[in-house]
């Protein structure tokens, strides 16, 4: 070795981090809140600190093992309960098991008397017993502004949360300090001045008549963060945040293949089909046959006996049923049975947190093994494409997680160009399938191509295709002096003799 | 004069009325021997034997704090007569001391 070595700092260690559980903010985070260190929580009333810290202790005394002590100063323990119960935690049952610790500290300042010189030595007592009661890893205090509403001497204060944020470091526990935003700085009353090592800003305001709610990592000390801001939603299940650019790709990858339900399709997709597990995107223009290909495979999923899920954004259930069957694909007997279930709602009637909402509870109650969205590209009018984006990524990943193959259709608009709109979702996906309706010599040709597929040896052909009763049948290919051949030019090559002059002269339509 | 709810009476109460104190500290320090001392000064002048004076030392006994809802220390809380009230500090302003208590001035008043 070099005599240089012996001069080379020491690596620099990550900080540690104590993950939150919530899904997409330990993304953001880069594994969770600093360990050990408190994390500042600031934002307006109602945008979701309280909820946000509940779901850190509870999913650390549920998942991580570590318990914590919950000090509530603006709601009682009753009420709390209360509302995390309606939310679908219920903290009791941790409690009974000394898991979580709820403390309520009422600060009013009518009962109190300030007679002279004291210290908030009461506060650490409360707070110590309670983190030694249980060995609590994790502690909240929310809104410890409220101190400063019921006692008036600020320099105290300021000093004893000073103290407060150093003692908790030196008990070595992970803590969440919630702050209402304030005029001037992050908080009413300053806490960002004592609380630098994490600082997270929680807001919800109205964007086009959509209530919307961002998080931004504004402050981490040692670690990178993904800093934007990253729309969340708050359901039953908790809290969810969307972080639009990257997510974790640590999925397994299924080496199964499923049928896209067009055996022509098949063949141009190494052969099997579609990845399981894998997200596809088949868009198009107007009436270029993006619902078929999707009722074809949702026919094939159910034909292999998979469930399968159908969310219909544009038509109704009985649309679908009705167009799919003029293509010679029957739903009836298995939406009979239960096999599919075909979901339809019109993007307006709620806001984009209430459609993922939906959809995610549909596929959490019926695990299906396929779930087609058609189309996605309307749910673009309920948010901005930010969220949208962001609702998708989560969506996929969500799905690909528990390996159900997803079909999204999405609209375009311009045929002649490039599908623009769509290269930001199809980044997304695993599969891109373009359908067109190209006007050639005349004519109306439909055609389709894989425009990617990850994860096989796809066709790079653009196929004419055509819809008949008895389904999607992909024409042969043909040449003729170097170029491909489309419409009744290819017909009249491909030397379909008198059965191909009938359809010339009866022309006109679809044949 | 900090705001108080409005109560039906607001004179000094009568001095047969007994005075149940407790004095919460932590450890001996002090500001906890100077609360004290300025507590047994207060009720000697103004109760007249008319009072109990029980010390609590959260150091000892952490599991207490909660009950009586004490964040500062020193903190004087007067059980009896109702309604509770807190006072918090040291005690050393007398003046403040005895409107918390409510024996704002020594009362001849016979009932």
């Amino acid at each position: 070795m070099s005599p240089r070595t012996a001069t080379r700092p020491a690596p620099v260690r990550a900080v540690p981090k104590s993950p939150t559980g919530i899904q997409g903010l330990d993304e953001i985070t880069g594994g969770g809140l600093p360990r050990g260190r408190p994390t500042l929580i600031c934002g307006g009333p109602g945008c979701g600190k309280t909820i946000l810290s509940m779901e850190f202790l509870m999913n650390g005394a549920r998942r991580f093992g570590e318990p914590g002590v919950f000090m509530s100063f603006e709601e009682t323990v009753e009420d709390l309960t209360l509302n995390f119960a309606s939310l679908g935690f219920d903290p009791r049952p941790l409690a009974a098991r000394k898991l979580l610790a709820l403390d309520y500290v009422r600060v009013e300042s009518h009962e109190i008397e300030e007679t002279g010189s004291y210290d908030l030595e009461g506060l650490f007592i409360r707070l110590g017993h309670a983190i030694d009661t249980i060995g609590a890893k994790r502690v909240v205090l929310d809104t410890i502004e409220t101190l400063f509403c019921g006692l008036s001497d600020t320099r105290v204060l300021r000093a004893e949360l000073r103290r407060l944020f150093t003692w908790l470091r030196t008990r070595g526990v992970t803590a969440i300090v919630t702050g209402e935003r304030g005029e001037g700085g992050m908080t009413r009353h300053g806490l960002e001045e004592y609380i630098t090592d994490c600082v997270i800003l929680l807001d919800h305001r109205v964007v086009e008549q959509n209530a919307t709610r961002r998080l931004r990592v504004v402050k981490y000390r040692g670690s990178t963060h993904g800093d934007n801001e990253s729309p969340f939603f708050i359901d039953d299940t908790g809290i969810s945040v969307l972080p639009i650019t990257s997510l974790g790709l640590n999925q397994r990858a299924s080496a199964g293949r499923v049928s896209t339900g067009v055996p022509d399709l098949d063949a141009m997709m190494g052969g099997k089909g579609y990845c399981r597990g894998s997200s596809i995107l088949v868009s198009g223009s107007a009436g270029t046959g993006k619902t078929s290909l999707a009722g074809y495979f949702a026919e094939a999923a159910c034909r292999r006996g998979e469930r399968s899920l159908y969310f219909a954004f544009e038509e109704s259930a009985a649309q679908i049923g009705r167009n799919l069957r003029s293509i010679g694909v029957t739903l009836g007997p298995f939406l009979r049975t239960g096999l599919l279930r075909i979901h339809a709602a019109r993007p307006t009637t709620s806001g984009l947190g209430g459609h993922l909402l939906g959809m995610h509870r549909l596929i959490e109650e019926l695990r299906p093994r396929v779930v087609v969205v058609d189309p996605i590209s309307n749910l673009m009018s309920v948010g901005t494409t930010i969220e949208v984006k962001a609702m998708l990524a989560r969506l996929i990943d969500f799905l690909k997680g528990k390996q159900m193959t997803a079909l999204f259709t999405s609209l375009t608009t311009d045929e002649g160009r490039t599908e623009g709109t769509d290269v930001g979702i199809s980044s997304f996906m695993d599969s891109w399938l373009v359908l067109r309706n190209l006007e050639v010599n005349g004519e109306r040709t439909r055609t389709l191509d894989v425009r990617k597929s990850r994860g096989m040896a796809h066709s790079n052909q653009v196929r004419e295709f055509v819809l008949t009763g008895c389904g999607l049948r992909l024409l042969g290919v043909v040449r003729h002096q170097g170029r491909v051949l489309v419409g009744s030019e290819r017909s009249a090559h491909a030397g379909e003799g008198p059965i191909g002059a009938r359809r010339r002269t009866a022309r006109g339509g679809r044949r | 004069m900090s705001a108080k709810p409005a109560r039906t009476s607001r004179t000094p109460r009568k001095t047969e009325e007994f005075f149940d104190l407790r004095l919460y500290v932590a450890g001996q320090t002090t500001r906890s021997l100077a609360a004290l001392a300025n507590l047994k000064r207060i009720c000697e002048e103004h109760l007249e034997g008319r009072y109990r004076i029980e010390v609590i030392d959260l150091l000892k006994h952490p599991q207490l704090a909660r009950g009586d809802q004490i964040l500062a220390l020193p903190t004087l809380v007067r059980k009896l007569p109702q309604p509770i009230r807190k006072l918090v500090g040291d005690l050393s302003d007398t003046e403040r001391a005895l409107v918390g208590l409510d024996l704002r001035r020594r009362s001849p008043r016979a009932s």
